[in-house]
């Protein structure tokens, strides 16, 4: 652990006995937290341990209770995002927090246009905004709208705009959960080079391998309270998550021997679908999922994986090929033609095409049996409290209130009752694109101990997840996309982490698998 | 969940109870209920008449905002419907006639079904935004309304068509007992089946609920026919109180006041979760209102200045930043006697 | 320092020319339609009625909608940050009859039409505050300032007026002529709204605040820029104009009369809309919304040259805004399935 007593230099950024609490709940207590110029500092912990609260703090959202903000040598009290700003902080979330609709040179700008005789320059404004690209070498074209670039790029016009602001700071908050292999990296030459020019950058993220690849100090928080700093290069992964969790891993190691559970696959399978693809989507591609089995797909973000689940539920149409549902050709066209075949689909964007805010526990739970039923035939009350409180039970739903709001549930929970909803339709398959994204570890091991259990009882999944080691621990067998297509197949048994990641980097698609 | 729904019906129901009573104080025969051949007379009476046509086109409109949407067309609907109505009563050479007013009745009740399909076409399958969808009705609609009637005023006498509007049914006006009736039938088919509650997840997420296997588009699409179908018997109504069909002045500004009687009600204008016995106090706090202005002598072109005012502590009753306000007063006050808040304490490094 | 080259990848385009061009003003290409439109319009009528096309119609057309471009441009200050206002017609009437008012007691045009100024940006700050400062959706607020106009229209009085100042009505007679083109100070009054509308639009922080608002108002606020005086002023601005178009038809038609302008923020939205501009915000132009209004004009000349009802104008415009929109989402539709 480190002690900012040892520094030659002050921390830019000096945060000294942080207290920030809401009725009911002590968000932060008494946390120390500093940033240094010229160093990567990432902050991790779970789900409600205080990360967004404390960055909240240092960006002006929120006001402190007790404890002491010093940027460069100077006190701070954050009234408001304007306060922080102009101390020098400057952030780039996660959604991207630019206007869309306006020019790559305009977004980074705005608000900074030069003018002359009272009016905004134009041409002089492209050319500083293409400077200030270039000179965290990117090269666009600064007339173009930000619409039409992908989001990584537009995280970089994020980024080229805090310097125009000349932050010493730089805040990011998740910066690469939409972004793939490549785009990370092109991300993270950005921040090296920024960092080497004396920025001091905080960076947030869920992806444990990268905050060891680009952190030179870690901060670690655990239910409001700080447990320690370190510098990375001195802290284990596994004594990492320790502190995090505040518990062993064994609870998922345990789940390895899902994987290797013989499946019977001289049946029928239970979905076969043969050329799904779509145009600009997917290229044609095979799928077989038999009875109790898990499949696993694989591949870098924008490989196809949820285009792919996407058009075998119909959630999106599909041009070519076809499906088999039980051995005869099933039209899935729709979402109702998939859930009257007994498939089910949780979606990665679990608030905007999961839960249903506004509606109770109990109302999303009892959501896909009442649309199967149509408007007419409401489902029984007596069966509605029934069935919700044996999926609220069963999946360790916290708090366990059938008629809380959903939206004020916590990510991990929204997964589970969403979880519920589909698994209450009793389906024969079902397609988890991302389920255990962005959730505390302790959530996440809940429902990967849940789908073991599942297939195991017979339910046939299909399961999507960035993280390959999880993939590799419920998976009987893992199909590999890349660039909108299927390259190929593997069975968990055989390949290990690394050779996972070999296949997806590596795998010539000439060759059958 | 009747928390909620208590909570939010308390508001609209204080509203109401302190519109009722100035009205009763200031005025004592504003209370009065007479009985005359069996039928009660008095100016609350008035008041459940007049309020029929804004009933029962809030009713529709409370469930077309719950999809997120909103129906700007309605008045437009009623000046159609009255238009269709009268015309053909008047055309049929037989205006006493029960059976010639009910085909009237019955076509243009169906002419406006017709004209609510069009905006449901318009919204669920050309996902048109609303606004726009049915902004279109609402400039055109009574272009075509004037249409029918070929530019004038039709006026009918017709013994059958003006019950409507005047006639009596146990001791009530029969208008009163159709709006009523209206505002049951929906109320109870929403909250018995389950087309209420999946509304409502439509309103509050049509992605969700459209991966979740909901029908939203038939969803959508019925919203609009109940609105469209509701404003015609609205414009049924509206024709047989004036005995005539006016294209122009046939549900002029219904449709605020509609929307205004949801928002009083509680339904939020954002979608989802809907209260139609929110709406239902909301339309006679509005008829209240306006009765009362007409009492007071103001002359009812000028009455919308009452109605801004409404709107306005509507709103500010409503607005999170008033309830914070009013939280830090009454904390202030609570305070003035306790000790003084203890100074920062500085962490050395 | 590492000069890594990052630059999105190579789109294999059929014409990179023509690419680069919608790339970066795709969102002129609404106002281009409408401008097509336009063209056809006038084309078609020439062809039917022979004499359309003329110096004297043509400077008609703006006379006569002098008022609607006037409404169209503050409204599309509104629309473009994602608000609406719904009270314009009905401050226009108001601000109309005060005038008249104001005039008919012997107070001077002088004092009379800053203050009628000044009471319709009293109306749309009353609008903006609401929509502001205390979260009331633009559809509402717009609403209640509706209604109080309305109301105060009838409150100064229940009739017209008749307006016998020789200054206001000097506005409206004295044309200015070249050769057998004509313009009135109304019309231009409503040219120097709009020039003045457009620049600030295109070459103001405040306008371009305008645009960002309308793109993501949460990113605009984190992004720096004065969200909240932004919004307040453009409903200040929607007011004033409402209030300038008041004085413009008051002087038109000789006359304030309380029951104007019913149902003409339908007519300014719609114009706004075929204009160009997207309802949801973020996109559109000033000089856009004055083809809109044009649009308009044209259909409402070229049924009065049929000697058809009047009622058919707002039933055509009706349908035109409903292709347009119709046109302007399977647009949208095609390039995000590009995407």
């Amino acid at each position: 652990m480190t002690n900012p007593a040892d520094d030659d230099v002050l921390p830019i950024v000096q945060m000294r006995g942080i207290t920030i609490s809401f009725p009911g709940v002590l968000a932060l207590d008494a946390v120390d937290f500093f940033l240094r110029s010229g160093e990567v500092h990432a902050l991790m912990g779970e789900n409600g341990a205080g990360k967004s609260t404390l960055i909240k703090a240092l960006t002006g959202v929120y006001s402190i209770d007790s404890g002491s903000i010093v940027v460069a040598g100077q006190a701070q009290e954050f009234g408001s995002t304007h306060d922080a700003q102009a101390a020098g902080i400057a952030t780039v979330y996660q959604e991207v927090n630019l206007c869309t609709n306006l020019s790559v040179g305009e977004n980074v700008m705005l608000g900074h246009e030069p003018r002359k005789g009272g009016r905004i320059d134009w041409s002089a404004l492209h050319r500083e905004a293409a400077r200030y690209l270039s000179g965290l070498g990117i090269h666009v074209d600064t007339h173009s709208l930000l619409s039409s670039h992908s989001i990584a790029i537009q995280q970089l016009v994020a980024i080229s705009r805090a310097m125009v602001l000349d932050s010493k700071v730089l805040i990011l908050d998740e910066p690469t959960s939409s972004l793939d292999r490549g785009e990370v990296e092109q991300l993270f030459s950005v921040i090296r080079d920024l960092r080497d020019t004396g920025v001091a950058i905080l960076f947030v993220s869920h992806f444990l391998e990268q905050v060891y690849e680009i952190s030179d100090r870690i901060t670690v928080l655990r239910n409001g309270a700080l447990v320690g700093e370190y510098l990375a290069k001195e802290l284990p992964r596994d004594e990492l998550v320790k502190k995090m969790i505040g518990r062993e891993l064994d609870d998922l190691a345990a789940l390895s021997v899902a994987s290797s559970r013989p499946i019977d696959r001289a049946t029928t399978p239970v979905l076969r679908a043969k050329g799904v693809g779509k145009r600009g989507m997917l290229e044609p591609a095979d799928v077989d999922v038999f009875s109790g089995e898990v499949v696993g797909i694989a591949g870098l973000l924008g490989s196809g994986r949820t285009e792919l689940v996407r058009l075998l539920y119909g959630a999106d149409k599909a041009e070519t090929g076809h499906i088999e549902i039980q051995g005869s050709t099933a039209k899935v066209t729709s979402p109702r033609h998939a859930i009257d075949h007994r498939i089910a689909f949780s979606s990665e964007d679990r608030r905007e095409e999961g839960i249903v805010a506004d509606l109770t526990v109990a109302e999303n739970i009892v959501l896909g049996i009442q649309a199967r039923k149509g408007w007419f035939r409401k489902v029984r009350a007596s069966e509605q409290d029934a069935i919700v409180r044996e999926y609220i039970e069963a999946l360790g739903v916290r708090p366990a209130d059938p008629n809380m709001i959903a939206g004020n549930l916590s990510g991990g929970n929204q997964q589970k009752v969403l979880l519920g909803r589909w698994l209450a339709t009793a389906p024969k398959l079902i397609i988890l694109d991302e389920p255990t994204r962005g959730i505390d570890v302790g959530a996440k091991a809940d429902i990967q101990r849940k789908v073991a259990e599942l297939s195991a009882a017979g339910l046939s999944v299909i399961f999507i997840s960035s993280e390959l080691e999880e993939v590799l621990r419920l998976a009987q067998r893992v199909v590999v996309m890349r660039d909108r297509r299927r390259i190929g197949e593997l069975t968990s048994q055989d390949v290990s982490l690394d050779g996972l990641i070999d296949f997806i980097a590596n795998k010539d698609e000439g060759t059958a698998a | 969940m009747t928390r909620i729904l208590k909570h939010r019906l308390f508001w609209p129901l204080i509203a109401l109870a302190v519109l009722l009573a100035i009205n009763a104080i200031t005025q004592p025969r504003f209370m009065k209920i007479t009985v005359r051949d069996g039928e009660l007379y008095g100016a609350l009476i008035d008041i459940l008449r007049n309020s029929a046509p804004l009933m029962l086109v809030a009713l529709g409109m409370t469930i077309v905002i719950a999809t997120r949407g909103i129906d700007l067309s309605v008045g437009a609907i009623m000046a159609v419907s009255g238009a269709v109505g009268l015309t053909i009563i008047d055309s049929s050479g037989s205006p006493e006639n029960l059976g010639t007013v009910a085909v009237a009745v019955v076509v243009a009740v169906l002419v406006a079904l017709v004209l609510g399909v069009w905006n449901g076409f318009l919204v669920s399958v050309l996902k048109i935004q609303p606004i726009i969808a049915t902004l279109v009705l609402m400039l055109a609609g009574r272009g075509v309304a004037l249409l029918i009637t070929g530019g004038f005023i039709t006026t009918v006498n017709s013994g059958p068509f003006e019950f409507i509007a005047s006639g009596y049914i146990l001791g009530l006006p029969f208008a009163f007992l159709l709006a009523m009736a209206a505002v049951a039938a929906v109320g109870i088919f929403e909250r018995r089946t389950a087309l209420g509650v999946l509304t409502e997840a439509v309103g509050i997420n049509p992605e969700a609920s459209r991966l979740a296997g909901v029908r939203s588009r038939s969803i959508i699409w019925s919203a609009y026919v109940l609105s469209g179908t509701l404003a015609g018997v609205a414009g049924i109504i509206y024709a047989s109180n004036i005995k005539a069909a006016d294209a122009n002045a046939a549900g002029l500004f219904i449709e605020l006041n509609a929307i205004l009687a949801v928002v009083l009600g509680g339904t939020s204008l954002m979608g989802g979760k809907f209260s139609i016995a929110g709406t239902v106090i909301g339309v006679f706090i509005i008829q209240t209102l306006e009765s009362t202005i007409l009492f007071l002598g103001v002359p009812s072109a000028q009455s919308p200045v009452f109605f801004a005012a409404v709107v306005v502590i509507v709103v500010l009753v409503q607005s999170p930043r008033v309830h914070r306000a009013g939280r830090h007063f009454t904390q202030a006050i609570r305070n003035r006697g306790s000790s003084p808040v203890p100074a920062d304490s500085e962490v050395a490094a | 320092m590492t000069t890594m080259e990052i630059a999105p990848p190579e789109r294999a385009a059929k014409n990179p020319g023509l690419q680069t061009f919608l790339g970066r003003h795709a969102s002129l290409m609404p106002t281009f339609a409408a401008l097509a439109i336009l063209i056809l319009l006038f084309v078609g009528a020439q062809i039917y009625f022979g004499n359309f096309i003329s110096a004297r119609n043509i400077s008609a057309l703006l006379l006569d909608n002098a008022y609607l471009l006037i409404l169209a441009v503050g409204m599309t200050f509104v629309i473009v940050t994602g608000g609406i206002d719904l009270s314009v017609g009905s401050v226009m009437a108001f601000t109309g009859i005060l005038l008249a008012k104001m005039l008919g007691t012997g107070i001077p045009a002088v004092v009379a039409v800053p203050t009628i100024l000044v009471g319709g940006a009293v109306i749309g700050l009353l609008i903006g505050v609401l929509v502001q400062y205390f979260n009331v959706q633009p559809f509402i607020a717009s609403l209640a300032g509706l209604f109080l106009a309305r109301g105060l229209a009838y409150v100064v009085s229940l009739s017209s007026i008749k307006v016998e100042d020789t200054s206001l009505l000097w506005l409206q007679s004295t044309r200015l002529k070249v050769g057998d083109w004509y313009i009135t100070p109304t019309g231009i009054i409503a040219l120097l709204v709009v020039v003045v509308g457009a620049l600030v639009m295109q070459f103001t922080r405040f306008g371009r605040t305008i645009y960002a608002i309308g793109g993501s108002e949460s990113s605009a606020h984190l992004m720096g820029l004065n969200v909240a005086r932004t919004k307040v002023m453009v409903y200040v601005i929607s007011g004033v104009c409402a209030g300038l178009a008041g004085l413009v038809l008051t002087a038109y038609t000789g006359a304030g009369y309380p029951r104007n302008g019913i149902g003409t923020e339908l007519d300014a939205i719609a114009a706004v809309v075929i204009g160009g501009t997207l309802l949801t915000g973020g996109r559109g132009y000033v000089l856009g919304s004055m083809i809109g209004v044009f649009v308009y004009g044209s259909i409402t000349t070229v049924i009065s040259f049929m000697g058809a009802e009047q009622s058919w104008t707002r039933i055509i415009v009706g349908s035109l805004l409903l292709l347009f929109i119709v046109v302007q989402r399977a647009i949208v539709a095609r390039s995000e399935r590009r995407r």
